[in-house]
């Protein structure tokens, strides 16, 4: 199980990956879209990434939802 | 008639990876022709290509490059150096109005890499790995439409695909557009990206390709009796045009002029010429004719001369068909021979190159040229020529499988005639 900071580290690393924004901007607080530069098909990248990176199912509907960094983070603690 | 002028250039190709070191290697004879040396080529009968001097990933990073397909990161490198060759802000605005700013810049086959390296993905990964990106890098279009958001391109962007015609097309559309009045300026040009196993096994297929395997440099040698198919390669090539109200308006610098162009088509067979060259030979006369010119007043061909057994020799035909007499005085070459074929991005890189030859006055060799087909009816440059002083034109040869015809007409920079 991995906790709130390495889940947050590893979607980080994911987020620099696909669109460049420095690991450090990626902060709970932060919307994908408004605050780290992420578009639609970028955010597919990072939650199929999410998908592998931590074993989880992260159905198209509920992809809409994750607005925030956190929300993230969040549905990731709790289905992991 | 809008005369129209060609203004900037840009290339990254086998030989250089930008149009002066291009032109510096074509002029000095050299190869950009190479042994493929990943490991997926070990067991295919041709293991060589015209292979990109400079590595894109120098110029465009990682994490746009992973959006992008190798054709369209090519055609963005070779278009913001013509662009800013052209005294134009890359990425910038204001300096050109973007609603009389068109684009047409082609791809023979479009973005093969991502299609096929998705498929690979699919296969072993499943869909749900897929890139989401596969589309938007794939598409023909996406060269020209990547480089149309970086200008800021509001009058159209275009993707004539007529295979190895494609970009001489993307031209000549241009062209059109710019008499038609329907724009001002516009990035024109192509590009192409297929060393991969899959286009190499289906031209070899063809017998199409050389396979002089332990002579890489000497393997593209259009009209010397060894020739035993092309050589594939990958580029870009693009340039800017514009009305020269345009261009004397906002005080750019002129390469020469962009005088006319002729499109015929075979209607004869998929891949084949039509072996007597009429539809090709027509192509030339129609340019002429489009350009206001004669044909004693061209000074030189840059031929398709790809290095093929018979398609080197129904042009040879076809140019003299075209120029009559007036063909003993027109030095012919073949910078395939150096570049090897860019398909969609030869047309471009070869019209690039008679702007050069005219303001160089200098044209650049068919190498490997050792042992010529006798009683060729043109005469083809074995080394570098030199062109007479006043007004020089050229004509730029581009034929595709489909049976596409395009010559295109340049002039050098006195725009008095």
């Amino acid at each position: 199980m991995a906790t709130t900071a390495e889940i947050l580290e590893k979607l980080a690393e994911l987020v620099n990956d696909v669109v460049g924004t420095p690991v450090e901007d990626v902060q709970l607080d932060k919307s994908f879209v408004d605050d780290l530069d992420v578009d639609s098909l970028a955010m597919v990248e990072i939650i199929v990434g999410c998908e592998e990176a931590f074993g989880i199912t992260i159905p198209d509907e509920e992809s809409k939802n994750l607005v925030t960094v956190g929300d993230a983070v969040a549905f990731i603690e709790a289905h992991q | 008639m809008t005369t129209v002028v060609i203004t900037g250039i840009g290339a990254t190709t086998p030989l250089g990876g930008d149009a002066a070191s291009t032109w510096a290697a074509m002029l000095a004879g050299q190869s950009g022709v190479s042994l493929i040396a990943e490991d997926w080529a070990a067991d295919l009968p041709v293991r060589i290509a015209g292979q990109l001097k400079v590595d894109p990933a120098e110029r465009i990073d990682r994490v746009r490059a992973r959006r992008l397909d190798r054709s369209t990161q090519l055609a963005l490198i070779a278009a913001e150096e013509a662009w800013t060759d052209a005294g134009l802000t890359w990425e910038g605005s204001g300096e050109v109005d973007p609603e009389r700013l068109l684009v047409s810049v082609a791809s023979g086959i479009g973005g093969l890499h991502s299609l096929l390296d998705n498929w690979d993905v699919q296969k072993e990964r499943g869909p749900r790995r897929v890139s989401p990106f596969t589309i938007p890098m794939l598409m023909a279009n996406a060269p020209a439409a990547n480089v149309g958001l970086a200008v800021g391109a509001k009058a159209g962007v275009h993707t004539p695909v007529s295979a190895c015609a494609s970009s001489n097309e993307a031209i000549s559309l241009a062209l059109d557009r710019l008499q038609l009045g329907r724009c001002d300026i516009a990035v024109v040009g192509g590009t192409e990206s297929t060393i991969h196993p899959l286009p190499i096994a289906a031209f070899a297929q063809m017998q199409a390709l050389s396979k002089r395997n332990d002579e890489p440099e000497r393997a593209s040698r259009p009209w010397d009796r060894g020739r035993d198919g092309f050589v594939l390669a990958e580029g870009s090539a693009v340039l800017i045009v514009e009305t020269l109200e345009h261009a004397r308006a906002r005080g750019a610098r002129v390469y020469g002029t962009l005088a006319g162009s002729g499109i015929t088509s075979d209607s004869h067979d998929i891949v084949q010429p039509e072996p007597s060259g009429e539809g090709q030979a027509q192509a030339v006369v129609k340019a002429l004719a489009d350009a206001g010119l004669s044909p004693v007043d061209i000074n030189h061909v840059n031929a398709h001369g790809t290095s093929t057994p018979q398609g080197d020799l129904t042009e040879a035909h076809s140019i003299r068909a075209a120029l009559g007499r007036a063909a003993d005085s027109v030095v012919v070459t073949s910078t395939k021979s150096m570049t090897g074929h860019l398909l969609g991005g030869a047309g471009s890189l070869e019209t690039l190159a008679c702007v050069l030859a005219l303001r160089d006055r200098q044209v650049p060799p068919t190498i490997n040229l050792e042992d010529p087909e006798p009683d060729l009816p043109i005469d083809v440059a074995a080394t570098v020529r030199e062109l007479p002083g006043g007004d020089l034109a050229a004509v730029n040869n581009s034929f595709g499988f489909g049976g596409h015809n395009v010559a295109v007409v340049v002039t050098n920079a006195n725009v008095s005639r």
